[in-house]
């Protein structure tokens, strides 16, 4: 059957397709429930006060103070080395931590302290839960900062509510205005106080504004701003819920005794509205007063349970404390427990905790073997490296008189901070000669200058008679001695007994 | 005009175009092509007042920026000879044995050296200076033309029958081909070649050609074959040969004497360059 196409005729109301974009066929699904797309529902966290508040704060203040000071700090290094306590120096291509300087080649010890991290994470999470995310992360730490600075414009959350359901007006431009210039102003410092780690910081500070900063510092600086400002200012618990993997990672962690903001239903519930002076035989403490949903943050009810958007940061523990004050019940109807005490006591029986656990103690272990090993690397670790490249093209050259010269390249570093003298050592080969440019050739040690923090190309020649060689491939190895160290790295010698003249 | 045909099946307006009873539909064009058509005139006209664009009889419109490839290739040169610059002016202030003996100098030199082998010299003498048949290997100690800083220094600015002034110059006669010698006579004086290497030879063939050597070739290769650097004639009896050690191989080199040639790049390199090589060849080469 053939089927004609009728475009002669209007289609009627409901016939055919309107052109609709991608994006609001999926909108319009997501609003239909079930979708493909959950438009964000606007969250107003109402302003709160209390211990963990309090202490949210202080961190902080301490948290954004590390960040910003750290770069500022000074360290006296010798020579024309750099004088910023943390650098990150890609030019240079050096790693400045106070007294720790490490090469490129020490990337190994950046790779450790990100393991030392992570396992450091997994115990704190198995053991307090999500601490992490509640207080130090700095997506939580700036997103606080942001709702701190829009309540300062728009005020508390009916305030805001209100304003965002309000037509638009001087009073609403200049507020929404203020607040998106403040973010604006917080995100370029968070972006400009990053570019100070890998650039001399006064230095930097006087060529950025006059345009002679190297172009990666414009860009990063531009970088930062936009996701500091889209990240802690529009996206916010989105970025914790969609796009960060912790969350999902983290029930690998947690089991029923690690620590969470819960909510003792066992204690609350039955909840319920509760007038004054009313018996509260028979029913729960929560009188459903919603103060610690509209703390919270990341727009969920702590009352339905552990979840993934919890970021634990107990903002309606403090929330819930005011509220059962006022109405003379015992604090802590939210507070941070374990799933098994909440569990105990719902049985009517004592609460336990358990710190040792067996995946605490695994990763406790792990974390003090990787910190030991990476210690023990920091304190050993020599100021003198040592790289033998042979050459391999030719591979060896005969001489007119029948000997046998192989050529090496060797990169003698001097990680420290005073010129070193080198002591080049041969061995394997019986009778063999070294030769380095410019000095005569010895049958024993060759002897070079390396100056501090630099890599030192030896061209090596080593000869040896026909005779003296026994074997087609003769295992060689050269040492290095100096600064008291000596370096030791194998090689070997070709004979030509393979390629006879 | 008339009234447009409109076509049946889809009720839009034909063009009037038919080709074999296909009539083309005057669908408007797509909108973001028609922007972005639009948006590309816009672009030309801010371009043609800023890059040079319209040709003309005398020259080009040169545009209010001033852009020329040709002066960027002029500054990006220039800034290239100013980076280099410190280090150029202390290579060619330096002799050539001061430059290797400072280890600073030396390693800077190697570096430039072994970059500018690279690319001009690997051609023929391999990337490791190796050689090949017919191009002399830069890494042992056998040398047609000296092995010293200056001997190779002076080689790389005159190059080998290269043509240019006060190149260096030898010429292996081809015995062969201009009637020189007979055949009986080459073979003979193959196996005499072939007896001062130290290899096994027919000894009558040897004693035959012992007199045409003294005759012919002595006089560069000398009366016990060793060569003669002065000349750049190689020696004989050290079981390196440039055009290969077969008998065969000998045999033609007599027949039909082979010459290679080195270009002089005393004209193609600053003297900095040229320094920095051959310390370069110097040092690959054990330093004779």
């Amino acid at each position: 059957m053939t089927v004609v196409i009728d475009r002669t005729k209007t289609p009627a109301p409901g016939e055919g397709h309107a052109p609709r974009s991608a994006a609001a066929q999926a909108r319009a699904k997501g609003d239909a429930g079930g979708g493909l797309y959950k438009r964000r529902t606007p969250i107003y966290p109402k302003k709160v006060d209390g211990p963990w508040r309090r202490l949210k704060w202080a961190l902080l203040i301490l948290t954004l103070a590390v960040y910003y000071v750290t770069p500022w700090i000074r360290w006296d290094r010798p020579g024309d080395l750099p004088d910023q306590a943390v650098l990150v120096d890609f030019t240079g291509r050096r790693f400045y931590f106070f007294f720790i300087q490490l090469w490129p080649q020490e990337v190994y010890f950046i790779t450790g302290l990100l393991v030392i991290a992570a396992l450091a994470l997994f115990l704190v999470t198995a053991l307090f839960g999500r601490l992490w995310c509640g207080y130090a992360c700095p997506q939580t730490v700036w997103t606080d900062l942001y709702i701190y600075i829009e309540r300062l414009f728009e005020g508390d959350r009916n305030a805001r509510m209100k304003l965002d359901a309000s037509p638009w007006s001087f009073d609403k431009v200049w507020r929404k205005g203020g607040k998106h210039a403040v973010w604006l102003g917080v995100a370029f410092g968070t972006g400009g106080a990053w570019i100070f780690y890998f650039h001399d910081a006064p230095n930097l500070i006087r060529t950025f504004w006059v345009g002679q900063a190297p172009m990666t510092a414009y860009v990063s600086c531009a970088i930062l701003t936009f996701t500091t400002y889209a990240l802690a200012g529009t996206m916010r618990e989105q970025v914790c819920t969609y796009m960060c993997p912790w969350p999902r990672i983290q029930g690998a962690m947690l089991d029923q005794h690690s620590l969470q903001v819960t909510y003792r239903f066992d204690r609350g519930e039955p909840r319920g509205p509760h007038k004054k002076g009313a018996s509260w035989e028979g029913r729960g403490d929560c009188i459903d007063c919603n103060a610690c949903v509209v703390v919270c943050p990341m727009g969920i009810d702590i009352r339905n349970g552990p979840q993934l958007e919890c970021i634990n940061c107990g903002l309606c523990i403090d929330a819930c404390d005011e509220i059962m004050a006022k109405i003379e019940r015992p604090k802590g109807l939210i507070a941070y427990d374990t799933d098994a005490a909440v569990a105990c006591r719902s049985k009517g029986e004592k609460a336990t905790y358990k710190l040792v656990r067996p995946r605490t103690i695994y990763y406790a272990v792990a974390l003090v073997v990787v910190s030991v090993i990476m210690l023990w690397g920091l304190t050993t670790r020599s100021a003198i490296d040592l790289h033998v490249l042979r050459d391999r093209n030719p591979t060896f050259v005969r001489l007119q008189d029948g000997d046998i010269r192989n050529s090496y390249t060797l990169k003698v570093a001097n990680r420290g901070f005073e010129p070193m003298q080198a002591s080049i050592g041969f061995s394997g080969v019986p009778q063999a000669s070294l030769k380095t440019p410019g000095a005569d050739a010895t049958s024993g040690d060759l002897t070079v200058t390396v100056e501090p923090n630099q890599i030192r190309a030896v061209r090596v020649l080593v000869t040896a008679p026909a005779a003296a060689l026994t074997d087609t491939n003769m295992a060689a190895a050269f040492t290095v001695d100096a600064a008291g160290e000596r370096r030791r790295v194998e090689t070997t010698f070709l004979s030509g007994a393979a390629n006879e003249r | 005009m008339s009234k447009p045909e409109v076509d049946d099946v889809t009720g839009i307006d034909t063009t009037g175009h038919e080709w074999d009873g296909i009539k083309e539909l005057d669908n408007p064009l797509p909108r973001w092509w028609l922007y972005i058509f639009y948006a590309s005139i816009a672009f030309s006209i801010v371009y043609w007042v800023l890059m040079p664009a319209w040709p003309g009889l005398t020259g080009h419109t040169p545009g209010i920026r001033g852009h020329s490839d040709r002066a960027n290739v002029a500054a990006d040169l220039q800034a290239l000879q100013t980076l280099r610059g410190e280090g150029a002016a202390k290579l060619a202030g330096a002799s050539l044995e001061q430059i290797e003996a400072d280890p600073e100098l030396q390693q800077y030199a190697m570096s430039v050296g072994q970059s500018v082998f690279g690319d001009n010299c690997a051609t023929c003498h391999g990337a490791g200076g190796g050689g090949a048949k017919g191009y002399p290997n830069l890494r042992d100690d056998i040398w047609l033309w000296g092995g010293t800083l200056a001997d190779i220094e002076h080689t790389l600015q005159v190059g080998i029958r290269s043509g240019a002034e006060g190149a260096r110059f030898s010429q292996m006669p081809s015995f062969g081909r201009d009637g020189l010698l007979q055949t009986a006579e080459i073979r003979d004086l193959t196996e005499f070649v072939v007896a001062l290497s130290g290899r096994e030879a027919d000894l009558d063939a040897v004693k035959r050609a012992a007199p045409i050597f003294v005759a012919q070739c002595a006089s560069c290769h000398g009366v016990e074959g060793k060569g003669d650097q002065a000349q750049g004639a190689p020696n004989l009896t050290d079981g390196e040969w440039l055009y290969g050690d077969s008998r065969e191989d000998i045999r033609r080199q007599i027949w039909g004497g082979r010459n290679g040639v080195m270009p002089a790049w005393a004209g193609r390199f600053d003297e900095a360059t040229i320094k920095a090589l051959a310390v370069y060849v110097h040092a690959n080469a054990g330093g004779e």
